[in-house]
């Protein structure tokens, strides 16, 4: 069943089109992958996704919903849930009330209830609160709970931002370079969480640099370059694919520096 | 530990103010009520500038039209003065939410300015004698004191009481809302407006319900004050006074209520213990500004991290979100 489904993405800045009438789906329950060079638009699609950029042309569908119009949080309350690329977390409050920020749109309660604590609003906190531990012992940071999230380390930054998308619920989660400035080792355990969550019944989309973390564990793999779909396939179809090969993923980089050096001589 | 000390503070404070009237005469208890007064309206606005961190400086102007709203209320349509504390709080409300809906994603320095222009407005306005209904600059006068069934309140000593019960009161709500959902959704915005946008808070909605919220209290403020002046005039009501509420929430520790009562303390207080250097007033002010935002800019009492209560929830068995 297709959960996510993009048609005739485009989107432009002034003069530069980021995104070139990109189309492609994503499966209910897979594992999806969207690689390219730098500047390909990968980062742009996502926050076409999630509504922090309106698309110039074409439809995202969600769920057989459009999103198109639809401000961020009325798309995270649909159940699309994102991580970004440079860590946004909130520095200053500690590591459970960030998580607890995604809990936040599935909460009712309102100003007057809290200010009289009803019974209501104390039990949907509980219950908030019991979900935050729940998604901070599925990273594995709930030792770390009552710190701010300024002091955690780089690689639990990251798996805090997912942990936070974890809390609201989420049909997909949309993670951008999850792996960016982990060593090998929180880049493995990032790999078994990814699993993790799909084994949850989540359908996980991600851009990701690191060829290794993305032939892994990625079972569609969607390739991009100057804004437009190059190819898509499994990974074994990818590796072998030509375009591929010379936009992304071939050219040794010594030799590519070798030539850059003569270009300049 | 932590819990104890802050009972016994909070304990101690509370016999200190309840034993004001006992040795105080009527011109500090005055000083105590305006203190009082300066604290609610500075802890609405901390709503809009401790909790979601946006510059506002603006508020005297949702504090003028609730005081306005209780003078020709009650001076044209002689209903009583408590009726009309929640009436103010209503029209500073509805008036803040129109004037807020346009303005509410400005950013920063930019949104500083329009409040500033929103306080200069309303004060103009009120100057004017705008529909013949506030009497220009001379403002109204013969508004009348609270009055409940049993006794009319009238004495410095009897504004206390009411002022501080008000107070009282208002920190008590207010201090369940900072540990719900709603007061952690501003801070998420004071945090990171994108990231908490894109964790599913609606960030437009929430600043706005904070400048709402904010004005309401403003405005039951502004009735209290006009009943206990009995005349106001739109010099109360300048831009001078909204930088004195700015300057006790950032002083006081921002987003904390503590903080902010204290920078009332502070700023409302001290001024009448050192009437004898009058003259130096804005010196010592100013230079205290400076040292303060170079050597604790956090204020005096930042917010204390709130406590969950974590071993209550048993780990896998609770039924979750």
């Amino acid at each position: 069943m297709t959960l996510l489904s993009i048609k005739n993405l485009t989107k432009r800045f002034g003069g530069l089109l980021a995104v070139d009438d990109v189309s492609f789906n994503v499966e209910q329950g897979k594992i999806v992958g969207l690689i390219g060079p730098n500047g390909a638009g990968k980062t742009t699609v996502f926050n076409l996704i999630t509504g922090n950029y309106i698309p110039d042309e074409g439809h995202i569908l969600f769920d057989g919903r459009s999103l198109t119009g639809l401000k961020t949080h009325k798309i995270v309350s649909l159940g699309i849930a994102r991580t970004f690329q440079t860590i946004r977390l909130f520095k200053n409050l500690t590591v459970l009330e960030n998580v607890m920020a995604g809990c936040h749109c599935r909460m009712r309660s309102g100003i007057l209830s809290s200010m009289l604590r009803l019974p209501f609003q104390r039990r949907e906190e509980r219950l908030a609160l019991a979900r935050a531990l729940k998604e901070l012992e599925f990273v594995g940071l709930k030792q770390h709970m009552d710190i701010n999230a300024m002091n955690l380390s780089y690689g639990n930054q990251r798996l805090l931002e997912i942990a936070r998308a974890l809390a609201s619920n989420p049909k997909i989660i949309i993670l951008d370079e999850p792996a960016g400035g982990m060593n090998d080792y929180e880049t493995n355990r990032l790999v078994l969480l990814i699993e993790k969550m799909q084994k949850r019944g989540l359908t996980v989309l991600l851009i990701e640099h690191d060829m290794n973390l993305v032939m892994r564990i990625c079972e569609d793999i969607i390739v991009l370059e100057h804004g437009a779909r190059i190819a898509q396939g499994k990974p074994e179809e990818i590796t072998r694919d030509q375009r591929v090969i010379e936009a992304y993923l071939g050219i040794e980089e010594d030799e590519d520096e070798a030539l850059e050096a003569e270009g300049r001589d | 530990m932590l819990k104890h000390k802050n009972t016994i503070q909070v304990a101690a404070f509370t016999v200190f103010i309840l034993a004001c009237p006992f040795f105080l005469d009527a011109y500090w208890i005055n000083v105590i009520n305006n203190i009082g007064l300066y604290a609610v309206l500075a802890l609405s606005l901390n709503f809009i500038v401790g909790y979601t961190g946006l510059f506002h400086m603006g508020h005297a102007a949702f504090f003028a039209v609730g005081a306005y709203a209780t003078a020709i209320l009650n001076t044209s349509y002689d209903i009583p003065i408590v009726l009309l504390l929640p009436v103010s709080g209503l029209a500073a409300a509805i008036f803040a939410y129109i004037v807020a809906r346009p303005i509410i994603h400005l950013r920063g320095d930019y949104l500083l300015i329009v409040t500033i222009a929103i306080v200069e407005i309303v004060r103009i306005a009120l100057v004017n004698d705008i529909f013949g209904l506030t009497g220009g600059s001379n403002g109204i006068f013969g508004i009348s004191r609270p009055d409940f069934y049993f006794f009319d309140i009238r004495t410095p000593h009897q504004f206390f009481y009411y002022i501080w019960a008000f107070l009282a009161l208002s920190v008590l709500l207010f201090y369940n809302l900072e540990k719900s959902r709603y007061v952690r959704a501003l801070n998420y915005i004071k945090n990171d407006e994108v990231a908490a946008e894109g964790s599913g808070v609606n960030v437009d909605h929430l600043k706005l319900t904070a400048f709402v919220l904010g004005a309401f209290w403003a405005g039951m403020v502004g009735n209290i004050y006009a009943s206990k002046m009995t005349l106001i005039s739109p010099a109360s009501f300048n831009f001078w006074e909204s930088v004195i509420l700015f300057v006790i929430v950032i002083l006081g520790g921002s987003g904390s209520i503590r903080g902010v009562i204290l920078g009332a303390f502070l700023i409302i207080g001290l001024p009448e213990i050192f009437r004898q250097f009058a003259g130096a007033r804005m010196l010592i002010f100013g230079g205290a500004m400076v040292a303060m935002m170079v050597f604790r800019p956090q204020g005096f009492l930042p917010p204390l991290p709130r406590k969950y209560p974590v071993h209550k929830i048993q780990p896998g068995g609770e039924k979750t979100l």
